[in-house]
This record gives structure tokens, sequence and C-alpha cells, in this order.
């Protein structure tokens, strides 16, 4: 694993949030680097900073100062077209809250992506099938979010995020939402993407949903406080 | 790509029927309003070209001062201040073409048992040329006609077609004050004169019978009203200031007298009215147009709006890989189909409208394609003005700050 290409590279990463009580610095220098097909869980207390960086990962919001090459290339000189087609090809994001578009059946939802990479229609509808079968789906492609459960939403939204083959997945809680049961389910596809090539990258308070990460990574108070190995899946 | 953004910008619409419809009422009234009011107003102009092109070119008419009130001294206990003979010395003037004595007055006709109030015209064969007014069937009568006093009429299509009906005129007899008139010649169609009068519904006769047999007047001999027609319009300052100073030698006025007798220039009368018609129908255009403005201004609100609301899914489709183009082309095609659908409706709804307005008051209404055009260009133009703000607005978010709201 030493050799591989490094796909993440931050340097003293620090973001602060303007409030009206003056700069609040909820990043305060983070140094990390994560090398492709690595399953990375990151953890740690509430307003620790955890989705500000993964905010910053997905190329969302910007530094206040420091450095992040995603993919080898430095997000700091990119503008935001180029942005926006990272956030399109590179990184696959997937939310807490599942952020689907309502008014869409499951397929447009999923072939979105692909609209806004300019692929033809009949490629389109083909791959976002694809995807919905892969996650179990495929007979629900005509249908709206609002017809299916949270958990079905949330693999719903894994496919979309999947739908443009990503070097990089990044989720923030993906599990917080939904029960145990459900919450294994979405962990064994990432364990399935992961195991395909993806590196994946995910925001978690539960253990048990960290274990099945190979990495560990604590966040306190906005620094990085622990990075270690686990067991991985097997554990 | 394209064929999915209008299946979302329809979708997008659908989510809020009613919010869409009445944005795009304010486009259908908009619309509706330009396309009627250039149909009426361009209407207008057509009937004004229509009734000038009828009245024939270059007139004056010659007014005898106790004809009119006002400004104009009136000549002894009522008799008309100018005659024949000034007729026939304003004949002999440069640049005069045409000039003919009129004496006119509403009569009753009668044939059989149908009866008719009509324009009874005394006057003198000049008068058809001067009005540019052809005989359509039968033939005008001659100048011998007005020496000799014969009872001889032209009448017009309106008088013709109450009086007999389907029958022809020609040959028969009609009588005006009791007195029999031999019908010579049936008039052509003129239609609506500037005044709204129906040129058609009317008998010529000759002067000199008229004066006799239908009016009566104790001042034979003496008219109410000369028709005068130059030659150019160019001719027409000189042949006015030729008539007043020659009726003026005529009728010995000396200077510091005022005129006894007053000039129209119809051609210009005609003229000013054409410019009021234009004006006027410029004028209602921009009014309309006030009301597409309140509607573009209505899409832009809407538009506003929506955007807030639909910040989330901005944020979420820029996390997926929306540019900033995609986003403004998403917003401002919603604009321009609600702006272009409501045209399209307003269209049909203003020409409907205006072909009522034409059935119900016999206005005339004219729709031209051009005008139709302008209004569809127009509207898409408003979509894109009044959509481009908000779109803009839209595509210029930042992605986490959309993310993050609500
Ligand atoms: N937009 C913002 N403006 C101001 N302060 C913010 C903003 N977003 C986050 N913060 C603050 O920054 C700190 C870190 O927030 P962040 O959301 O990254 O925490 P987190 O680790 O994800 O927490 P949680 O586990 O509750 O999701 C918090 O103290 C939070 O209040
Ligand atoms: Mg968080």
């Amino acid at each position: 694993m030493g050799n591989e290409e490094v796909v993440i590279r931050v340097a003293n990463l620090v973001k602060s949030y303007e409030t009206a009580a003056g700069a609040f610095p909820a990043l305060k220098g983070v140094d990390l680097a994560v090398r492709a097909g690595e399953y990375v869980a990151i953890m740690g207390p509430s307003g620790s900073g955890k989705s500000t960086f993964m905010n910053l990962l997905g190329c969302l919001d910007t530094p206040t100062s420091g450095d992040y090459f995603l993919a080898g290339r430095n997000v700091a000189s990119l503008d935001r077209d180029e942005l926006a087609v990272l956030r399109n090809r590179t990184i696959g994001f997937v939310f807490q809250g599942f952020n689907l578009l309502p008014r869409m059946s499951l397929e447009d939802n999923v072939a979105l992506p692909l609209v806004y990479r300019g692929v033809d229609r009949e490629p389109r509808r083909a791959r976002a099938r694809q995807l919905l079968e892969r996650v179990g789906l495929g007979q629900y492609a005509a249908s709206l979010p609002s017809r299916i459960s949270g958990g079905q939403q949330q693999r719903v939204a894994i496919a979309r995020a999947l739908v443009n083959e990503p070097q990089l997945i990044l989720a923030d809680e993906p599990t917080g939402n939904l029960d145990s049961h459900t919450s294994e389910e979405i962990m064994a596809l990432f364990g399935e993407f992961n195991r395909e090539g993806i590196t994946v990258v995910l925001v978690t308070h539960e253990p048990d949903i960290a274990n099945h990460a190979r990495r560990q990574v604590r966040f306190l108070d906005g620094r990085i406080v622990s990075d270690r190995a686990t067991g991985g899946e097997a554990a | 790509m394209f064929r999915f953004m209008l299946a979302e910008a329809w979708h997008a619409m659908g989510a809020n029927r009613l919010r869409t419809g009445l944005t795009m009422l304010g486009m259908v009234i908009g619309v509706g309003a330009v396309v009627i009011m250039m149909a009426i107003g361009q209407g207008a102009q057509y009937a004004v070209k229509q009734s000038i092109a009828s009245m024939g070119s270059n007139l004056f008419i010659v007014l005898s001062g106790s004809f009119t009130t006002g400004g104009v001294r009136s000549g002894a206990a009522g008799a008309p201040t100018l005659n024949v003979a000034d007729a026939a010395a304003i004949a002999e003037l440069d640049g005069v073409i045409n000039v003919a004595p009129v004496h006119q007055g509403t009569r009753q006709l009668v044939y059989g048992p149908n009866n008719w109030n009509s324009q009874v015209v005394g006057t003198t064969p000049s008068y058809l040329d001067a009005r540019a007014w052809t005989v359509v069937s039968g033939a005008p009568f001659g100048d011998s006609d007005v020496r000799s006093a014969t009872r001889v009429a032209l009448v017009g299509a309106t008088a013709a077609k109450n009086l007999f009906g389907d029958e022809d005129p020609v040959g028969k007899t009609l009588r005006i004050q009791q007195s029999p008139f031999v019908v010579v010649g049936v008039l052509g169609s003129k239609g609506q004169s500037l005044d709204g009068r129906d040129q058609d519904d009317t008998v010529i006769i000759p002067l000199t019978t008229a004066q006799r047999k239908v009016f009566g007047t104790p001042f034979q001999g003496s008219v109410r009203m000369i028709t005068v027609q130059a030659a150019s319009d160019e001719a027409m300052p000189v042949v006015e200031k030729g008539i007043e100073a020659l009726l003026r030698q005529r009728h010995r006025l000396r200077e510091g007298m005022e005129n006894d007798f007053y000039m129209r220039n119809l051609s210009a009368t005609a003229e000013s009215q054409a410019e009021t018609t234009r004006t006027m129908s410029l004028l209602l255009g921009a009014i309309a147009s006030v009301s597409l403005l309140v509607g573009g201004i209505g899409i832009m609100n809407i538009m506003l709006v929506s955007v807030t609301e639909r910040t989330r899914e901005i944020g979420i489709r820029m996390a997926i890989g929306a540019r900033e183009r995609d986003i403004l082309s998403q917003f401002l095609l919603e604009a321009i189909i609600i702006s272009i659908t409501g045209c399209f409706i307003g269209l049909v709804l203003g020409v409907g409208m205006a072909l009522l307005v034409h059935a119900v008051s016999g206005m005339v209404v004219v729709i031209s394609g051009g005008a139709v055009l302008v209004a569809f260009a127009v509207a898409a133009g408003v979509g894109v003005f009044f959509g481009f703000y908000p779109a803009r607005k839209a595509a210029r978010l930042d992605p986490i700050e959309a993310l993050r709201y609500q």
C-alpha cells in the first residue's frame, strides 16, 4: 500500500467561520494523506470539525489557509467550473440527509451527474439503471424518492455518487439517520465499492460503523488527535 | 441534454401549477393587450386610409359665411354669400381642375312603398370628378341637365339598396319632396367618410333642380358650399390664396374687413386625422407594452422566489457537478418557457378578442404577421431579460451555503 497514488493530501488546513462573535476556528491546522483504495473512518465528538473537513475535501467549501491536493491537483488554483467538474467526476458525495431531488424519479436522480457531464440520453439511462440494480433498487427506477424508505434513499444516493465512477467517495454520517440494521446494509455497500478500488472516507459517531474501515482518524477541537490502522471489515 | 432540461423545467413548473399559471397570466394579459391594441390601432389607421382614398385628393371646400358660426360674419338675412358665378370664376384660376357648387340637405326619398332618408346633393357634374366618384351602372348627368334643371338622379349604393332592394334602379323613378326623379345611374361604393358618415347613403341631382324642387331656396344661384379640387398637392397653397383674393375682390371686401366665406383644406384635415390615428395607435401600443413589462416583472418576481425556495436543490445540484451555466440555463429556460407559453396563449386570446370586437362592433381590425412576430420576440426577450437576474443569482450561489439552507 505504501507505493500507491495519494488521492488526498492536506497540509496545515485551517478553516475559520465568520460569526457575529468574530472568527471561529473550526479547523486549526490539519495534515492528512489518503492513498488510493484506502477506507478511512473519521470520528470525534460533535463540533470537532469533521463536517467542516469533509466539505473542504468535497470542494464544496474553501479553506481559510493551508493546502489541499486532490488527485495531484492543487484545489486552490481551480475556478468554480473546474471545481464543479471535480465534484462531478472525481468525487462522489453522500450526505446524512440523502439529498435526493424530491420531484425526480430515482433513475433521474441517479442520472443527474451524467447530465452535467454531457452524457447522451440512452447511455445515461442504461448506466443509471445499472447502478440502481447494483444497489438493489432496479424495480423502483420510476418511483419518486418519497415512496421509498430512508435506507433505500441512501442507497440511491450512493448509486448517484458512484454513477460517474469517481476515485473518491466522501460520506458525512451516511448512517446517521438510519437504524442499525439498515446501517449495516449501507456499510456493506461501501465495503463492496472499496474492494473495487474506490477510496472511501466517511464520518461516523459509531464505533461499530467505524470498524468497517481499515483506518480511523480522530478529530478533537479542530485537530487530528489520533490516526491508526484497524482491522477493517474482518474485525 | 436539452430534452432533459425541458422535461425538468416542465416538472418544476408543474410542481406549483397555480403559481406558474398566475405568472403566465401576467404574460397572457400583456401580450393579449398588445395584440388587441395593435389590431384596433392598425385597423383604425387602415380605415382612415380608406376614407382618405375615397374622399378625393387635394380638395378644398369654400363655405358661405352665413353657413358657419363664430368668427365669420354672416351674410344678410341668412342669404349665402357664395354663388354660382363665384364658382365659375374660381374655375378660371390657375391650378384649379374641378369646381362644383353644392347645395345639400337630408330629404326623404320614396320609391313605391319604400321610403328612406338620404343626403341629397345638388351639384354639377364636376363634383363627381372632384370626389373621384364613378358611376357603376347607367351614366352621370351632364351640364345640360344642370342648365335645364332636369329631374335626374344618381343614387349611392346604400340609398339604392334601401329603396330598390334587388331591382336595378336605373330608369326607375323615385320621389324627393313629391317631385319625381328618374334614376340615370348608380354610384360606386365609397364606404365611410372620415367623420364616420356612410358616403353611399346619398342621391346626387343637378344643382338647379335641387334648388327649385327640393330645397326651395329663395336665393336661386346662391350656394352655401363650393367644392374645389387643385391640380396637385403643391398647387394647394397657391390655389388657397388665389381663391381668397378672388372672392374678396368679387365680394368687394375692403381691407380690414373680414372674409364673408370660410375655407377648409379637406386634404390637410384628412392628413391630420391620419396623424391622429397613428399617434393613437402608438399610444395604445405603448400602454399595452406597459402591461407586458408588468408581466415580465411578475416573472422576475416569481423566479426570485423560486430560486430562494430551491436554494437547497441548487446546492445539491452543485454538489454533484452542476456548473454555473447549468444552473443558469435551467432557470432561464423556465422563465422563457413561462413567457413564451404565456405569449402564445395571449396571442390566441388577443386575436380572438380582436375578431370578437370586429364581429360585435364592426370596427376594422388588422392583425399583421409582423405584429404577431414582434409580440413573440418581445415576450421571449422579456423572459430572457427578467429571467436572467434570478437565474444568475441561482448560478452564483455558494455550494456549501446553498446546501446548508434551511
Ligand atoms: N457555517 C458555520 N458558521 C459558523 N460556525 C460553524 C459553521 N459550521 C460549523 N460551525 C462551527 O464549527 C465547529 C465545527 O463544526 P462541524 O459541523 O464541522 O462539526 P462536526 O464535527 O461535524 O460536528 P457533528 O458531529 O455534530 O456533525 C462547530 O463548533 C460549529 O458550531
Ligand atoms: Mg458533522
